[in-house]
């Protein structure tokens, strides 16, 4: 019977070794592509908007001169809205997690919530958004504020955080649950005391990826209407009676740093792509910089704990 | 005593760490009935024939029209274009990873690729308006600014880690025996790699490439930034149209009242691109089951 692969024909050794390293080669091939991608797409922000990095760029309003445009409401704002959503999203991941791990018991409810997350974490972000428009601002009245802006992402990697830590729990070693019980622990104070702390780093490796994507994300912050311009900043944490703390921030107007650099790519003078290429620049060393930061933490883990 | 304190105690912690669980149904529930309530208001005053098959939509015109089918075709011609990319350079790199590769460039390359991924998306939108776009426009001369194509061609790039992770798995979970038996027949790394590792880590693959198009139909920045904002029934990817998500954007932008119908155009766009993309997450989760229980 005459083979529909050419592969199976009875060629020479030669030449199916010929083919092997020709694919061998195309596939190298296209994974330097893609690599090249990444790094003509650094080289490009970097000559574009590298030269307009200074410190003026940092504590400057943004402006209709491109000159004089900064990005000072952007990154304070993009780091108040990552407060917000590091403080909802990394108790409420972890307590998820640690529930459908160490306590859920088999059942119709616990396969509800997987299939849920599961499908969760495929959701378009902008559809967040939606959401957070129509429940957040409207039916709750938090308005187009931080708050809501920090809530919206925080619910967005809500399915990357469980998912991450699970898997650090997973690699917990049953004997240490074992032991712990078998000298009397309760299960929250094995959970606790010996389960947590050893998957930290798991833990944090996904914390940080989960942060890094949060940080990068502006389609959902744009339809719960986040300002593009903005000439102010928000509201002080901290104030000089007591009780010296102040939430006045949270709901505040707001603008972060995609969407600042959304703004200045979609008007048409060429000098404003150039400051866009700047804050794509400094979006790009957070989101290296975290990725850095995770694996590095991953290694290290992996090296100093040996089961 | 104090033991029932201790009970009390661990019921009350279990208790919360199981409502901290259920917040993912709450925001499912959230996200389906805000999508369906503010639909509904929607659909009440534009018949869902007319929303089906207008040919237009001109929601802020004062000669309004309300047909989703430009918003469709273009979120189409967009993913088509990412897939076209994707998928090839995915499998490949995928194959090429699995089979071929020595373990170091495997370990160093894969977080390289993770990086590729999480590049923030409003960059890609950069990258795919100043970048390739004036490159395109190099080979045609008359290319609008505003295209389908570089939109495309970029979100297949920033989705083919996606592609080649996911497959790359699959291959990796086909037993080394049936590789091992494979050479001992005399069959060459080609041959293993299209006649026995492929097919048996077939499911899994598909599931890969159903996640991928998942994730370029609710992409919203690359093409918000690089295929212009004006729906336009076409098939033709050298076009400018909006997507689903475009449209999303651009009127948000605006300052549309709450309750308006042009407001609930967006939920309307909404809950097409969620049933198209839950679509697609459910048969990949349905592949990828089957590629796990195949071993």
């Amino acid at each position: 019977m005459p083979s529909r692969f050419p592969s199976d024909r009875p060629y020479g050794r030669a030449l199916r070794k010929r083919l092997d390293i020709l694919v061998a080669g195309a596939g190298l091939l296209a994974m330097l592509a893609s690599i090249a991608t990444l790094l003509i797409l650094l080289a490009g922000l970097a000559m574009d908007g590298g030269p307009h990095l200074s410190w003026k760029f940092f504590t400057s309003y943004p402006s209709r001169f491109p000159d004089a445009a900064g990005i000072l409401p952007a990154w304070v704002g993009t780091m108040l809205v990552m407060v917000v959503t590091a403080v909802t999203a990394v108790p409420l991941g972890i307590a998820a997690a640690v529930y459908l791990e160490e306590y859920a018991p088999r059942h119709w409810v616990t396969d509800l919530i997987e299939i849920n997350m599961a499908n969760l974490a495929g959701v378009p972000s902008i559809i967040y958004g939606l959401m957070a428009l129509g429940l957040l601002v409207y039916q709750l009245h938090l308005g187009q504020s931080i708050l809501t802006a920090g809530l919206t992402l925080a619910l967005l990697i809500l399915p990357i955080v469980v998912m991450a830590t699970r898997e650090a729990l997973r690699t917990v070693p049953q004997s240490i649950r074992e032991a712990a019980g078998a000298l009397g622990a309760t299960k929250w104070q094995t959970v606790w005391d010996h389960v947590l702390p050893a998957a930290t780093g798991g833990i944090l490796t996904g914390l940080i990826l989960a942060l890094s994507r949060a940080i990068g994300e502006s389609a959902p912050l744009m339809t719960i209407g986040a300002l593009s311009f903005i000439a102010f900043l928000p509201h002080e944490p901290w104030q000089t009676d007591f009780p010296f703390v102040s939430f006045e921030w949270l709901l505040d107007p707001f603008t972060v740093m995609p969407i600042q650099m959304f703004n200045w790519v979609s008007r048409p003078q060429e000098a404003f792509h150039r400051i866009a290429a700047a804050a794509g620049l400094l979006l790009m060393v957070m989101t290296l910089a975290m990725n850095g930061l995770a694996i590095y933490i991953r290694a290290r883990y992996r090296k100093h704990i040996q089961w | 005593m104090r033991k029932t304190v201790g009970r009390v105690r661990e019921r009350g912690i279990e208790l919360g760490l199981f409502l901290a669980a259920l917040t993912s149904v709450a925001v499912t529930v959230g996200i389906v009935g805000v999508l369906l309530y503010e639909s509904l208001g929607f659909f009440r005053q534009v018949s869902l024939g007319a929303f089906l098959t207008d040919t237009q939509w001109t929601p802020l015109f004062s000669d309004a029209h309300y047909g989703i089918l430009p918003l469709v075709s273009g979120t189409l011609v967009t993913t088509v274009v990412a897939l076209l990319v994707a998928v090839p350079l995915g499998t490949i790199t995928a194959v090429y990873l699995s089979e071929y590769a020595p373990l170091p460039v495997r370990e160093t390359v894969k977080p390289i690729l993770e990086l590729l991924s999480a590049v923030p998306t409003v960059v890609f939108g950069y990258f795919a308006l100043l970048f390739v776009t004036p490159l395109l426009q190099r080979l045609w001369p008359d290319l609008p600014g505003f295209n389908m194509l570089s939109a495309g061609l970029v979100i297949g790039i920033m989705i083919m880690p996606y592609v080649s992770s996911v497959s790359e798995d699959a291959m990796r979970a086909v037993p080394m025996l049936m590789r091992e038996g494979s050479y001992a027949m005399g069959a060459s790394r080609l041959q293993t790699a299209v006649r026995v590792v492929v097919p048996s880590a077939l499911s899994g693959i598909a599931a890969a490439y159903v996640l991928a198009v998942s994730r370029a139909i609710g992409e919203t920045m690359v093409v918000a930034i690089a295929a212009g904002m004006q729906p336009t029934l076409t098939a033709n990817p050298l076009e400018p149209a909006a997507t689903l998500t475009a449209y999303i954007v651009q009127v948000s932008l605006g300052d549309l009242p709450h309750g308006s119908l042009g407001y609930q155009s967006i939920f309307a766009a909404g809950l097409v691109l969620l049933i198209m993309t839950l679509t697609f997450n459910i048969a990949g989760h349905m592949l990828r089951k089957r590629f796990q229980h195949a071993f």
